[in-house]
């Protein structure tokens, strides 16, 4: 920087020749020369007093992100493990009255660190001792083996036995504490809560992770921090379940079934209130799935959700509430059911003689393959494919258990026109009891589409409409007077009107080609109150024979129907049904047609 | 002047850091304190649920069927059906309980008949 002279020469001389101050130059420079030394000392002032305001900034805005954060975070509940690495929490599952179907217990798993053990030997033998099922040998062997420091011995021990390994006062013997899961009722509801088992496992704790059913499904839910205290709750009925398991499980073993499966779903929420599979097994102690023969005859194998199967006539209803809905037909539609009807190589025959015609309303009330058949001869393959498709037949059902999405329905590679026919009455399609469940819901609570839900609902979500409120009414009708007058005459049960409609399918043979000969799937699709339906029931039953009569009777009507009428008997007064008569109910249904 | 500002000062930071000293010590202990009660929310919240397990257990409907059974001759308890319903008019009403208005009565003897007399002259039409 160049300095201005106080005293510049040239104007010094210049302002002498005319006679003026050379002071006042000089002056006049110092102020000039004042003024920008001020100038310059101000915006250093004030650099620095912006520099420290914004360190203030900063800090106090540190200060309040710090406390934002803090009131943002979601409360987390209190629980044991959570500080590690792994967490061992897990939330409860309760039924829809709040009781509970799986929860946590504090225990211990055992585990030795070989350096710090005084007497290997006499530690296995008592262990062996406490443990019938461990090798005293062995386990001196594992201790005493230099390349090992550390060893898992037991996953989770009881109390006494805790004690009892306590009590060999070996230090190297070691305790780390872990959350078990348990199933406090046994058996019950099995299939939907699956079962859970171990994950990363530390000193301190050990992950519990479902292994199937909701469990699995909801394995994120359940490990999820924030919401641990608040159990996970089920539109599950454990007293409902209890007496559904108990119902069938008799039925089965009377009617010397290989396997059962109910399905109990409100119709307007499409909560499933109950859901059996038999036989079943104990979450607690899940049996590991089988390495042989037919997966579908294993406790694991959940026939409600997994199993699609031809079922039968039951689909019939399908078929004659589209052609209601589509202006087909009317109930009173007289429809030509002489038999039997040939198409190419192929005949549909009936279980007996209808004779030369019958009405739309008595083509479900008496079950006739070829009415239905020429009914779903008019409507065509494609328009038949779009209506199972909105009723969601055509996709696995949803449900929130980790085997739903495995499970797809069967269907025709080529949609033919006989395939038209033979689904029309339940053949060549397969379905699973729950999916049957969720479209028959559908069917009578007015035409909206239902979606099935374990989840405890708290409204009622609105559907797509599929069929017409007045079409509903007219199932609903047809499907009481099935149970009044037709092949599910023993559902008729004092107190409240059930409607309903039987399917009795021959198996299909497992090594390809035809159908086994003598077993029969029997399923019994049944809504109750029948005149304001609020709950659907499925029921089918395995190769069920009843051999009460002089010949082995195997149709829906003297099997299915007769364990699904009990249950409904069972449990419609615990669901807070009030039983009506059955006149009201008749005028009721009247009114509405 | 200037002496006394330092000596403000001074003692300025003098507070300052027993206070600070004071904070710092009782946010240790309301830490300790808090980590004490976590435990104890811990122990609590497990024996809740061991509790809250038995009691599940203990209820399970196998177990409650089987009691049931067990004990019918005493109880005789059987799944609830349409029958155990009721009408709203089947229900007794309450007997009407007697209550009186006179207190403290007295026996008294003596004849009423002019009392029953005048009703019958307001009764006649």
């Amino acid at each position: 920087m160049i300095r201005t002279p106080l005293r510049p020469l040239a104007r010094v001389l210049k302002a002498r020749e005319t006679g003026e101050n050379p002071d006042l130059i000089e002056r006049e420079n110092r102020r000039l020369r004042q003024e920008a030394e001020r100038d310059s000392a101000r915006t250093r002032a004030e650099g620095r007093l912006l520099a420290l305001a914004l360190i203030f900034v900063c800090a106090v805005g540190v200060l309040g992100a710090r406390m934002g954060l803090l009131a943002a975070t979601e409360p987390v509940a209190i629980a044991r493990g959570l500080a590690e690495d792994i967490s061992s929490a897990r939330a409860e599952i309760v039924d829809r009255q709040g009781r509970v179907l799986a929860t946590n217990l504090p225990t211990h798993a055992l585990y030795a660190e070989t350096r710090r053990m005084v007497e290997p030997g006499r530690a296995a033998q008592e262990l062996a001792r406490i443990f019938p099922d461990i090798d005293a040998e062995r386990m001196v062997a594992r201790f005493t083996d230099p390349n090992r420091r550390f060893i898992w011995i037991r996953t989770r021990l009881s109390p006494e036995q805790q004690q009892a390994v306590h009590d060999i006062g070996e230090p190297g013997l070691l305790f780390g504490p872990r959350e078990m899961r348990v199933y406090p009722n046994g058996r019950m509801a099995a299939h939907v809560l699956g079962g859970a088992r171990f994950g990363q496992q530390g000193v301190r704790a050990a992950e519990v992770i479902g292994m199937a059913g909701a469990e699995l499904h909801f394995d994120d839910r359940l490990r999820d921090p924030a919401q641990l205290d608040q159990p996970l709750q089920l539109a599950l009925d454990l007293t409902v379940q209890a007496t559904v398991t108990e119902v069938l499980e008799g039925g089965k073993r009377m009617l010397s079934a290989r396997g059962a499966t109910a399905v109990l779903m409100d119709v307007h929420t499409g909560e499933v209130i109950s859901l059996v599979s038999l036989p079943d097994f104990d979450p607690n102690d899940r049996p590991a799935p089988p390495t042989e023969g037919e997966p579908a005859d294993s406790p694991l194998f959940n026939r409600a959700v997994q199993g699609y199967y031809e079922l039968g006539s039951v689909m019939k209803t399908f078929a004659v509430a589209q052609a209601l809905d589509e202006g087909h037909v009317t109930p009173d539609t007289m429809i030509d059911t002489r038999g039997p009807l040939s198409w190419g190589r192929f005949r549909i025959r009936d279980f007996r003689d209808y004779g030369p015609e019958l009405s739309v309303k008595d083509v479900m009330v008496r079950s006739s393959n070829i009415g239905t058949a020429r009914i779903m001869q008019e409507i065509g393959a494609e328009a038949q494919q779009d209506f199972l498709r909105k009723l969601g037949l055509l996709e696995s059902m949803p449900l929130e258990l980790a085997e739903a999405a495995r499970a797809r329905p069967l269907l025709p590679e080529r949609w033919s026109d006989l395939s038209v026919m033979t689904i029309s009455y339940g053949h060549g399609m397969s379905t699973s009891p729950l999916a049957l469940a969720a479209t028959y819901a559908a069917m009578v609570n007015g035409g909206r589409k239902v979606t099935p839900t374990l989840v405890k609902q708290n409204r009622v979500p609105g559907g797509e409409q599929i069929i017409s409120a007045e079409t509903s009414a007219q199932i609903r009708q047809m499907l009481h007077q099935t149970v009044q007058e037709g092949t599910a005459s023993f559902a008729r049960i004092p107190g409240y009107p059930v409607g309903g409609k039987t399917g009795s399918a021959d198996k299909p043979n497992p090594q390809g080609g035809g159908y086994i000969k003598d077993a029969v799937l029997a399923t019994f699709a049944s809504v109750f109150p029948s005149h304001d339906p609020r709950y659907v029931l499925i029921v089918t039953l395995d190769e069920p024979v009843d051999t009460t009569g002089a010949e082995p009777r195997r149709t829906a009507g003297w099997t299915a129907v007769p364990v699904s009428a009990e249950i409904t008997r069972r449990v419609a007064p615990l669901l807070g049904l009030r039983p009506v008569r059955m006149d009201e109910a008749e005028s009721a249904l009247a009114v509405r047609h | 002047m200037r002496s006394l500002l330092y000596l403000c000062t001074a003692l300025a930071v003098i507070g300052l850091a027993a206070w600070a000293y004071r904070e710092n010590h009782q946010t240790q202990q309301a830490m300790n304190e808090q980590r004490a009660l976590e435990r104890e929310i811990v122990a609590l919240n497990d024996s809740i649920r061991i509790q809250r397990t038995e009691w599940a257990y203990l209820n399970r409907p196998d177990r409650l069927r089987d009691l049931v059974d067990v004990n019918f001759e005493r109880l005789k308890l059987v799944p609830i059906t349409a029958d155990h319903f009721g009408e709203i008019g089947q229900i007794a009403y309450p007997m009407p309980e007697h209550h009186s208005d006179v207190v403290e009565s007295i026996e008294v003897f003596g004849a009423i008949e002019h009392l029953s007399a005048d009703n019958s002259e307001e009764d006649a039409p």
